[in-house]
């Protein structure tokens, strides 16, 4: 559509520009501030992390030949074909990696429950609004701290050494992470929920777990759930590399088939574990929606 | 109410345990009569309640399921505490051996810090343009936008680490295949918020810009960006705060940072050394989730200022 406005003449045009010039100037200058503060830190970095835009590209096809290869059989009668052209020669090994999967799934969800429970537990004692003491608050509020900055698979490396290989440390490196990432979110929750309630109850003589259970964990337990189901989708993820540090899961043959090369084996459990992923994500959210929903009708 | 008072729950917990025991029994005597007055209150509902039991036995059946196929035990677990309580017992003190390894930590942490600054700003400086071809109200043709989000899907379903060891063989070992690891995977996780914001916006704003017969630059720079810029910013300081802690991990793969330093420590049982690290590294997290805080919420204040 031509839309055509008159310009307006300079004598009414100035003065629009001026006030223009004044409101934006002061945060123009704000803005380039920050812009060449954040300028500075990314040259800082760039030179700390041997940022090479030159071997990047000198060497670039090497990422895009690197899924050409994922995409072709490696050795056997078939080398050089496209994977897709076998599936039953390219998935050979679906029985062991399927049972791998199992183990993943089984590691996210053990970790996944154990940590909300003690999430669950902690949260009482970290939210502000029903802390038995500031003494208690503070160390919940510090030990989920703790909890959740550790990243999990550094706890999973120290508990392959106390715990032995396999999928018990990465059980408990998901639900020790998981705790500290849901209890502060759990925390965050029960701080918003109506006092009313609470004070309905106390003066009624309620004891704190009765408080807890009457007053409070009916508005809340919906949203606890629901970031219970989102976290399992992130626990999925991350018990796929579990492997990686040897606490179980497909991460174990993961790691081993792209260290040594086995494209045809690296694509295979890729496409395994990112279509586990998506239907998990698929399933969560489907469950998430039918509580929301109900709870809207509610 | 503690808050606001100034009494703590334990005190008022307490008064209430007082009043509880002179005038509970009275008020629990009436308790017959009342049951057979409100049958409806006491008795709840059969089905919701057979749901409530339902849904706890099948999560603990598939958590003692979960259990099994882990081999989960208390013999395992209790032998792997006894090792762990010795292990933190040699951690302490944390300290980091020598000076030439303290030097060599810190330096792992500026790479750390590094490769997250730099893989979450490349990731989010990717993101923006396919934030838009993936947006419904942007692009017209549906299958196209659909397409794009299932492409980012798939980024994102494939974890950093995996990532890292790919970009290992493009440029070798060290910090830079970890900002390009956490670029990548950022770049999944970034196109589908930018997406979900840029499908948020009003549509007001972009009608004013068209009745002013601004173009399509204009339309964008002046109706779209104001309204998403604050919330773009939000989410990625939120995943810089993030990527510092998964920057950490990120070294165990070998792709660079502080995770290099700590899982060598771990892997020779320097149990001091490593406590000195795990310490730094909540140092570090902690520094930097205060000062993003205070980023975001001077971008987010200045957003509620003006609507």
């Amino acid at each position: 559509m031509p839309t055509q406005l008159p310009r307006l003449s300079e004598d009414r045009l100035r003065p629009l520009l001026a006030a223009h010039a004044a409101a934006t100037s002061a945060r123009a200058g704000k803005t380039a501030l920050g812009l060449a503060l954040f300028g500075l830190a990314v040259a800082a970095a760039s030179w700390s992390a041997g940022v090479d835009p030159v071997k990047l590209f000198a060497h670039i096809d090497r990422f895009g030949s690197y899924f050409v290869r994922l995409a072709h059989f490696d050795s056997g009668d078939y080398t050089g074909q496209i994977v897709l052209s076998h599936p039953g020669e390219w998935m050979w090994g679906l029985k062991r990696w399927l049972r791998l999967l199992v183990e993943t799934l089984a590691i996210a969800y053990a970790g996944t429950l154990v940590g909300a429970l003690g999430g669950f537990v902690f949260s009482f004692f970290a939210a502000r609004n029903l802390a038995r003491s500031p003494a208690t608050r503070w160390l919940a509020v510090r030990f989920l701290e703790f909890c959740r900055t550790v990243p999990d698979l550094v706890f999973a490396l120290i508990f392959v050494y106390a715990f032995g290989l396999g999928a018990l440390p990465g059980v408990l490196a998901v639900a020790i992470h998981t705790q500290g990432a849901l209890g502060k979110l759990f925390t965050e929750v029960v701080e918003n929920a109506d006092m009313r309630p609470v004070e309905g109850l106390v003066a009624s003589g309620g004891s704190w777990v009765e408080t807890i259970r009457f007053a409070v964990l009916p508005q809340i337990l919906s949203n606890f759930v629901s970031y219970t189901l989102l976290r399992f989708e992130v626990n999925v993820r991350g018990a796929a590399v579990m492997g990686f540090v040897g606490a179980g899961g497909i991460g174990v043959d993961l790691m081993e088939a792209i260290r040594k090369f086995y494209y045809a084996d690296v694509s295979a459990m890729l496409v395994l574990i990112i279509a586990t992923v998506m239907l998990i994500d698929w399933l969560t959210e489907a469950l998430r929606h039918r509580l929301i929903g109900r709870e809207a009708t509610r | 109410m503690s808050t606001t008072s100034g009494t703590s729950m334990d005190e008022i917990l307490s008064t209430t345990k007082k009043v509880r025991a002179s005038l509970g029994p009275a008020a629990l005597a009436n308790r017959r009569a009342l049951e057979k007055a409100h049958p409806e209150i006491f008795a709840g509902s059969p089905l919701r309640r057979a749901t409530t039991i339902g849904v706890i036995v099948l999560l603990a059946a598939l958590l003692v399921a979960a259990f099994v196929v882990t081999d989960v035990s208390f013999g395992r677990i209790g032998s792997g505490l006894v090792q762990l309580v010795h292990f933190v017992g040699l951690m302490i003190p944390p300290s980091p051996g020598t000076w030439e390894r303290a030097e060599l930590f810190l330096t792992g942490l500026g790479e750390t810090l590094a490769i997250a600054l730099l893989g979450t700003a490349a990731a989010a400086l990717l993101a923006f343009p396919f934030g838009f071809l993936a947006a419904r109200n942007v692009v017209p043709i549906r299958l196209f936008q659909l397409l794009t989000r299932r492409f980012l899907d798939t980024v994102r379903g494939v974890d950093t680490l995996i990532w890292a060891l790919i970009w290992i063989n493009v440029v070798g070992l060290g910090p830079f295949a970890g900002v390009l690891a956490i670029m990548t995977s950022d770049f999944g996780a970034f196109g589908k918020l930018f997406s979900e914001a840029i499908e948020a916006v009003d549509r007001r704003p972009i009608e004013g810009v068209i009745s002013t017969g601004g173009s399509a630059p204009a339309r964008l720079r002046f109706g779209i960006l104001p309204q998403i810029l604050p919330v773009i910013a939000g989410q990625v300081l939120y995943y810089f705060e993030s990527n510092t802690r998964s920057a950490t991990i990120i070294g165990i793969v070998g792709a660079g940072g502080i995770g290099l330093h700590l899982a060598e420590a771990i892997r020779t049982l320097e149990w001091q050394q490593v406590s000195f690290l795990i310490l730094t590294i909540l140092i570090a997290v902690s520094v930097i989730d205060q000062i993003s805080a205070r980023i975001r919420f001077a971008i987010i204040g200045e957003r509620r200022l003006e609507t």
